[in-house]
């Protein structure tokens, strides 16, 4: 061999390695960045209900068995290709896909792909106690909420690639909570190796699912970066990161955008956005969301213990000044707990519009013809639903004195904030809620059942067992036309109660550099991110 | 000699620290809250902890007892967790103490660069419109506020121009491992494809923090150089050498400048606590990750263990700093040695 064959030689041997084994861990620095304003707070659906934690994680590293049409609501397949209710609607057997790959990271390389005992191994986590990993979370807040583990009877595998659910009573939203961003599919595999590792807390942590892109690093604070699981089933994006950029301070959000070095980011701050469509090189996204603005009122407290109070001060509220002045005219009146959007809305008929004459009549007959004190909460931070509640309270504060109630604007630090709500301190609150999947259920009962009052989400404290019935007849049946109709009784019911006022329907705005295409705004949930491009 | 000098100094240094540990003990006292948590950084502790980690950390003994485990667990590098992250405070400030350093010292380099040459200039055109010009930017550059200046160059260079990032050390997509923690270093000793464009990215975003953190340090050495050459070029020497007839250069480069610059580098010590301190506005306001905006943090979060573990060693550092410079000054300037 002379020496120019054995320089080819050389030269072909690294070129060959070189060519079948590139870096995959080598981006060339491509990928789409998308900015927003908090860190999780875990890396796993299943332990959260905070939209931020939602939107960074659950639909990038995750699948669910079934997945939501954005625009129509309806549920398609997921992991699961078909699924079969029992006549008496306690059984739900769903086919799993097969060769669904796990996430291949440093941390974790996965054998086998997606079969029934991941499925049975993530649901059979929030459902029993004697799961190994049940006792490392503290709380399921979602699955809490919705009464899961009365819900649930069992959860088993048919065959490898089956699994059934049986409850204990018919619940025509359960296909709905399956599709929520909440109920993630995890890996068993993974469980077990850290079970042998005896490193349990890393489930949530350091985070293996299936979803379009897998966990490679996160800095508290900074960011999260995920690189595109390459063998996803649903191959859609090319994107081969993604990074969450965490950029706590609004203002800063929109600079970045300015320079972009953000791709997307949310914007809750409705007075940036003319600065930002006026502007050739970013398109806004609007979506009208399923989240609802109120105003409840703490039922347990006298005087608002009286219907005739708390009719007497949704009265006295000038909403459409609200809409203007806080939300900036991005937001529909609510006249219902349920946004114009859901199947189930009816404006009910007992909505009166703003009339302070007749709030002082009520007042009066209620006995309070000189007016009284009351405080109102404030939440110290931005939500969609409710953009500035301090300044809400404010407008608030004026159109109550009208009718001679003298209110005091009361606010604490966030999480202050939330544990004094739970204890039911407060006279009444600014507070909303982003609903999780489309169904009605997921409005009413975590705002006003019951339940909920024990739990902690029902703010007004509010337990009427006329209005909890009729949501439990509601999900006791699978006929749509009849479900509507409890839904419109208990609208209605709540609307003449008035246990807390609707205040807005807010819409969802996004705004993202426009060479970034296919980010899905999702009305239930997270930002999907599994069909996004850039050019 | 030297000696004796070195021995004092190092004594006076050793008394300083004590005071220090002895104020950051006293703050687990001082600040709000159970005073276990506030030592130990564990939130929610048992009682059973509670009865064992009392007993560790001595509280149930004298003060001076505790304070003594409190200076051993400090020199065990066993300090407070943080509330918020449950880490070691100084294994999290280890990895944030180097953004700061990195750019604190591209902007006393900076500042170096730009103000001796022009103090100079300045000082050799005394009273010419040069001098009035220098003076006048080197005036202005002192008094203003640095947020504000710091923003309005966001505003120009970023949000209108669109040249230049406006937060991090480097654009989110590089991914570079982190080694010494400084970033131009990793980024050369990283093996990614990318490195090339990963280097310019790290230099477009110091840049801006850079300017702003130099500014003030910059006008100081203005005046500074421009005053202490002023003394210099009067001094007799100087005449002298003019007179056997050296060129003005010269003059100023042989006999000039290594007498001017001594009462400089002095100032480059006295200028470090300063540059800290202008240093955490400047993280704050352009996101870099530094002590400076971890500490502010730890202070909105009331993170007690981990402002009390921020402020013992951002002023050890400043106090270790000044100490070596001035040691320093000494050893180069014989005139300095009061020994």
């Amino acid at each position: 061999m002379n020496i120019y064959q054995r320089l080819t030689l050389v030269c072909l041997t690294t070129l060959l390695t070189n060519a079948c084994q590139p870096d995959p861990h080598d981006t060339g620095g491509a990928g789409l960045v998308y900015c927003v304003e908090g860190s999780p707070e875990s890396f796993n659906p299943q332990l959260v209900t905070s939209g931020t934690t939602i939107d960074a994680i659950s639909q990038h590293l995750y699948d669910r068995l079934l997945d939501i049409n954005a625009q129509t609501g309806e549920l398609l397949p997921g992991l699961a290709t078909g699924w079969l209710v029992s006549n008496d609607g306690l059984s739900y057997r769903f086919q799993l896909r097969e060769n669904v790959v796990f996430h291949h990271t440093e941390y974790f390389k996965p054998s086998r792909t997606l079969n029934a005992d991941d499925v049975v191994f993530t649901f059979n986590r929030i459902l029993l106690p004697e799961h190994p990993f049940h006792q490392t979370a503290t709380e399921y807040p979602y699955f809490d909420s919705m009464e899961w583990r009365q819900l649930v009877a069992e959860v088993k595998a048919i065959s490898p690639y089956e699994v059934e659910f049986r409850l204990n009573k018919p619940d025509s939203s359960f296909l709905s909570t399956l599709a929520t961003d909440f109920a993630a599919v995890l890996s068993a595999e993974y469980g077990a190796k850290l079970q042998a590792e005896n490193k349990l807390p890393d489930l949530d942590h350091l985070p293996v699912g299936t979803g379009p892109f897998l966990f490679r690093h996160y800095q508290k604070d900074v960011l999260i970066r995920y690189f595109r699981h390459p063998q996803h089933w649903r191959q859609g994006s090319n994107l081969q990161q993604l990074v969450i950029d965490i950029v706590p301070d609004s203002t800063k959000r929109v600079a970045k955008l300015l320079t972009h070095e953000c791709d997307v980011a949310p914007i809750p701050r409705l007075a940036e956005l003319e600065l930002l469509s006026k502007r050739q090189d970013f398109v806004v996204d609007v979506q009208t969301s399923m989240n609802v603005g109120y105003w409840a009122f703490n039922t347990q407290k006298p005087p608002l213990n009286n219907v005739k109070v708390r009719q007497a001060l949704a009265l006295a509220v000038n909403k459409q000044n609200i809409l203007q002045a806080v939300y900036f005219g991005q937001a529909e009146q609510a006249d219902s707990l349920l946004p114009p959007n859901s199947w189930a809305y009816q404006k009910p008929q007992l909505t009166e519009a703003y009339n302070p004459e007749k709030a002082k009549v009520l007042l009066a007959e209620a006995g309070f013809a000189k007016g009284f004190s009351l405080d109102i909460w404030a939440m110290p931070v931005q939500r969609l639903y409710n953009p500035n509640a301090l300044k809400m309270a404010e407008l608030m504060q004026a159109d109550l004195a009208q009718i001679g109630v003298k209110a005091r604007i009361v606010s604490y630090e966030w999480n202050t904030f939330r544990r004094k709500l739970t204890q039911a301190e407060h006279d009444s609150v600014l507070i909303g809620w982003s609903a999780d999947n489309a169904d009605p259920d997921n409005f009413l009962r975590p705002l006003l059942s019951c339940a909920a009052a024990v739990s902690g989400s029902n703010r007004a404290n509010w337990c009427d067992e006329h209005f909890d019935n009729l949501l439990q007849q509601a999900v006791n049946t699978a006929d749509l036309n009849e479900r509507r109709a409890f839904y419109l009784q208990a609208q209605q019911y709540q609307a003449q109660q008035m246990p807390l006022m609707p205040i807005a329907h807010s819409k969802r705005f996004q705004v993202r550099s426009s060479n970034v295409s296919g980010v899905a705004i999702n009305p239930y949930g997270g930002v999907n991110f599994a069909m996004a491009g850039k050019h | 000699m030297i000696l004796h000098y070195l021995f004092r100094r190092l004594f006076l240094l050793a008394f300083v620290f004590v005071a220090l540990t002895i104020f950051a003990f006293s703050l687990s006292y001082l600040f709000p809250g159970d005073v276990l948590s506030n030592f130990t950084g564990l939130r929610n502790i048992s009682p059973a902890d509670e009865v064992m980690l009392t007993r560790q950390l001595g509280l149930d003994q004298n003060y001076l007892q505790q304070y003594l485990l409190f200076v051993q667990r400090l020199l065990q590098g066993d300090w407070a967790l943080s509330f918020s992250s449950q880490q070691n405070v100084l294994t999290e400030m280890l990895q944030v103490m180097p953004a700061t350093l990195e750019l604190a010292a591209y902007a006393l380099f900076l500042s170096l660069l730009v103000g001796i040459p022009l103090g100079i200039v300045a000082a050799v055109r005394k009273d010419k419109w040069l001098d009035k010009v220098i003076s006048t930017l080197a005036l202005i550059g002192f008094s203003v506020p640095i947020f504000w200046w710091a923003l309005l160059l966001i505003m120009v260079f970023s949000l209108s121009l669109g040249w230049l990032p406006t937060s991090g050390r480097l654009g989110v997509l590089y991914e570079i491992p982190t080694v010494t923690g400084f970033m131009l270093p990793d980024i050369l000793l990283s093996e990614q494809s990318y490195r090339q464009q990963a280097f310019i990215d790290a230099i477009r975003h110091m840049l801006l923090p850079s300017v702003v953190l130099a500014t003030y340090p910059t006008t100081v050495m203005i005046r500074f150089t421009r005053d202490s050459m002023l003394d210099v070029l009067e001094q007799n020497y100087i005449k002298t050498a003019r007179a056997k007839g050296l060129t003005r250069l010269q003059v100023l480069y042989t006999h000039g400048l290594r007498n001017a610059l001594l009462p400089v580098t002095r100032q480059v010590g006295l200028q470090f606590s300063t540059l800290i301190t202008l240093a955490m506005i400047t993280e704050v306001i352009f996101s870099w990750p530094g002590i400076g905006r971890w500490l502010i943090d730890s202070i909105y979060q009331r993170n007690f263990p981990a402002i009390q573990g921020g402020v013992l060693l951002v002023s050890s550092l400043v106090i270790l700093v000044n100490m070596l410079t001035e040691i320093m000054h000494t050893l180069f300037n014989p005139l300095a040695r009061k020994f």
